[in-house]
């Protein structure tokens, strides 16, 4: 009798993460609406002065940078050859397809005509601009995941002989993808390399496209541990025997490679300080907030997955791995928001409408609702057993 | 007064001469700097802070009415930015000791050599005209907004309160009127004469000449004939030039040249990366494959071996039991003679 009730409980659609995301999605039908109808003047704090505010440095360039699991995993396993990883590449491209579409979606509220992004590629190509070469890596990449993601939703549907096709092409997408995260990973950086005058001298310098990609590195790989940490707990029932028993090779893998690039980022890091000789910096308050950064979310991080990997303490590597995508998080809107503009009076200085966070959370709960019917639905953290070993 | 007036009409025929000439011969000219090309120059020693500019530029750009009217002085108690409604301001700056009169500046676009705004536009929409002026084209703009972040001097502002048809909106240098042979409505509204329209290089000559007569009244240095690499309108002041919000640190470097060397390793990554992948691919896979052969062989012989092993076992066995069965026909024989001889004897006692 109890479990009757515990099922049907279970089966009810009214379950408090529901109920939020629920609230959540109407309300960002309501902001939408406002966008589209009033202009972007009502639902954010942009102005001339910060013309790119949350949505650029949360969604886009922290989104891309956490979506880098993909292409990371799939070089590790395909590449590099790690087959014990192989369990973690469907969760992490899945988390890679559905970061890149998020990213593009949230461009669709920020640019102010959202039918021309195409325009760059068809009507009037501006190939002077990083900014080009973002948009066609970004679009082409998210081609790349969507093929690479297919099996799943092939599998689910049966569909033998396509997903045999998309099967055949994992390596050549896998090298594809690096090529174009790679470009588009440092061109993110790159793009702020056309304003010395308005970025913060210990943020900006000409190293920034390499900050940038060794930087996702660490994102990527800290992304699929924290994330695997997540999924184990929600979704654990569905991992099959093979995803279980890799679950923790993966996590110490990950995070012995996650120490090393951390630590070779915060070298470059200094090298890049030392170019510009900006040391007498360190000590002003920017100096200080940047020192948060680099000590406590890059060392510390790099410290503690070391410690976590020789113990095999995949508590420590875990935390690590949040550490570490916070510290993303962090270097993001640092060099979009916090150190951007850092000559300007603080009354002229920008802080996010609660319009712009609530149209992001509106984006993300998507992408989570997505995420959560498609690793409930089809083969993600289990092998599909029509498909068992035809890798 | 004449001294001005001459200049108008300098300028007015500078202009029409050169517009005559430049239609036709457009290509002749060369980048970078296009040396024909004209400018204005601002002299904020003259600049009285009166915004007649300010009025002819709304009027001629048909921009929407200001808040308060262009004869309000109380607007310049406060610092302003160009902005989606206002093409061109000027700024009052008190003196350091408040002894000598305000120092006014007027701010629009620069119209640098090498905008730092067309070189990040992904479609291209700024142009930089032979003429001098750089202009935009919104019928393929999209909206990204990183031309206002790229503009070292803080110049294009966005429609941001346009839903769905956002501008950029920034100085054209008057582009459409000097095609027809009219000054630029600022300059031509300017009753002080402080804005000088011409080539650019007459425009230096002035700037110049003006140094050098009046040494106490300017700053030896012409604002905007090198900064980002040079752009199409100039200033020369009395007042330092940090203090007239015009920044010395921006260097001479276009702006293009700051992006140049991460686009031109675009190349180099999609030339490189994919050899040294496949490479790598290539190293693991036959890795992979000797180990799996070396494995295969392994089992193989694993396999011989313990067929081996097998045999000989079953040799053995066979042996001891051949041996044994040997032993037991010995022993049955053994018995058998045993038993017989036991019998010969018994029939020999009997
Ligand atoms: S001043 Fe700014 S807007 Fe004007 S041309 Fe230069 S970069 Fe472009
Ligand atoms: S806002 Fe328009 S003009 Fe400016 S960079 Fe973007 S597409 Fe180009
Ligand atoms: S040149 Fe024309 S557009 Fe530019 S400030 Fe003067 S009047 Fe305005």
């Amino acid at each position: 009798m109890t479990t009757l009730t515990n099922r049907i409980e279970h089966k009810s659609i009214f379950t408090i993460q529901n109920i939020i995301s629920g609230i959540i999605l109407l309300v960002g039908l309501v902001l939408t609406f406002l966008r589209f109808t009033r202009g972007l003047g009502t639902v954010s704090n942009l102005s001339n002065n910060q013309p790119w505010g949350f949505w650029i440095g949360f969604d886009l360039l922290t989104g891309v940078a956490l979506a880098a699991g993909g292409y990371v995993t799939g070089a590790a396993v395909y590449i590099f050859g790690n087959e014990k990883y192989h369990s973690a590449v469907r969760p992490a491209v899945l988390t890679g397809f559905l970061g890149y579409a998020m990213v593009v979606f949230a461009l669709l509220y920020d640019v102010g005509r959202p039918w021309r992004l195409p325009y760059p590629f068809f009507v009037s190509q501006g190939v002077t601009s990083v900014m080009f070469e973002v948009g066609a890596c970004v679009a082409l990449y998210l081609t790349v995941l969507f093929l690479e993601i297919s099996p799943v939703g092939l599998e689910w549907l049966g569909l033998k002989k396509t997903r045999n096709l998309a099967v055949k092409l994992t390596v050549l997408l896998t090298i594809l993808g690096v090529i174009l995260s790679t470009l588009h990973q440092s061109s993110l950086g790159a793009l702020f390399l056309i304003a010395p005058s308005k970025l913060h001298p210990l943020w900006y310098s000409n190293y920034l496209p390499v900050f940038f990609f060794i930087s996702s590195i660490t994102a990527g790989l800290s992304m699929v541990i924290f994330e695997g940490s997540l999924s184990q707990r929600a979704y654990g029932e569905k991992m099959d025997a093979k995803h279980l028993k890799e679950k923790d090779d993966v996590a110490l893998g990950f995070g012995k490679a996650a120490a090393i690039v951390l630590f070779g980022y915060f070298a470059i890091k200094v090298v890049g300080i030392a170019a510009g000789n900006h040391w007498n910096l360190l000590f002003t308050p920017y100096g200080l907030w940047f020192q948060v950064e680099m000590i406590g979310f890059v060392m510390l991080p790099c410290f503690l997955y070391s410690i976590g990997v020789r113990d095999k303490n995949l508590k420590l590597i875990k935390f690590a791995a949040g550490l570490t995508v916070f510290g993303i998080v962090l270097n993001r809107l640092n060099i979009s928001l916090i150190a951007f503009n850092y000559r300007l009076p603080l009354s002229e200085r920008y802080f996010p409408h609660w319009m712009e966070i609530g149209i992001s959370v509106f984006i993300v709960t998507i992408g989570i609702s997505v995420y959560r019917f498609i690793v409930t639905k089809m083969p993600v953290f289990y092998e599909h057993p029509e498909f068992e070993d035809l890798h | 007064m004449s001294n001005s007036r001459r200049n108008f009409f300098k300028q007015v025929a500078a202009i029409g001469a050169g517009v005559a000439i430049t239609k036709p011969a457009k290509a002749t000219e060369e980048f970078p700097g296009y040396p024909d090309s004209y400018g204005i120059l601002h002299d904020t020693s003259l600049c009285v802070g009166c915004r007649s500019c300010e009025a002819a530029c709304n009027e001629v750009n048909q921009l929407p009415p200001p808040e308060k009217p262009f004869d309000d002085k109380s607007v310049l108690d406060k610092k302003r930015r160009t902005d989606d409604k206002a093409y061109t301001v000027v700024n009052r700056y008190k003196d350091r000791d408040g002894e000598k009169k305000p120092v006014y500046r007027k701010i629009q676009c620069n119209h640098c050599f090498e905008p730092a705004c067309a070189s990040a536009c992904f479609v291209g929409a700024f142009t930089k005209t032979p003429l001098g002026p750089v202009i935009y084209d919104p019928s393929i703009c999209v909206g990204c907004r990183y031309c206002i972040v790229a503009c070292p001097f803080n110049v294009p502002a966005f429609e941001y309160d346009e839903p769905l048809h956002p501008r950029v909106m920034k100085c054209t240098m008057c582009y459409p009127r000097l095609l027809e042979g009219k000054l630029p409505g600022c300059v031509k509204a300017c009753p002080v004469g402080a804005l000088t329209f011409g080539k650019r290089k007459d425009l230096l000559s002035i700037a110049r000449e003006r140094i050098r007569k009046h040494p106490d009244r300017y700053i030896d240095h012409i604002y905007g004939e090198h900064e980002m690499g040079g752009t199409n309108w100039l200033y020369i002041t009395g007042t330092p030039f940090e203090e007239v919000d015009l920044r010395m640190d921006l260097g001479v470097t276009p702006a293009p040249e700051f992006t140049y060397s991460a686009l031109s390793a675009v190349p180099m990554v999609v030339g490189l990366w994919p050899v040294l992948l496949t490479g790598v691919y290539a190293i693991n896979k036959r890795n992979q494959k000797m180990a799996k052969k070396e494995e295969e062989e392994a089992v193989l012989a694993a396999i011989d071996k313990t067929r081996k092993e097998e045999q000989a076992k079953t040799e053995t066995a066979l042996e001891r039991a051949k041996k044994e069965q040997q032993k037991a026909i010995d022993i049955a024989v053994k018995k058998a003679l045993e038993e017989t001889s036991r019998s010969k004897d018994k029939e020999e006692n009997e």
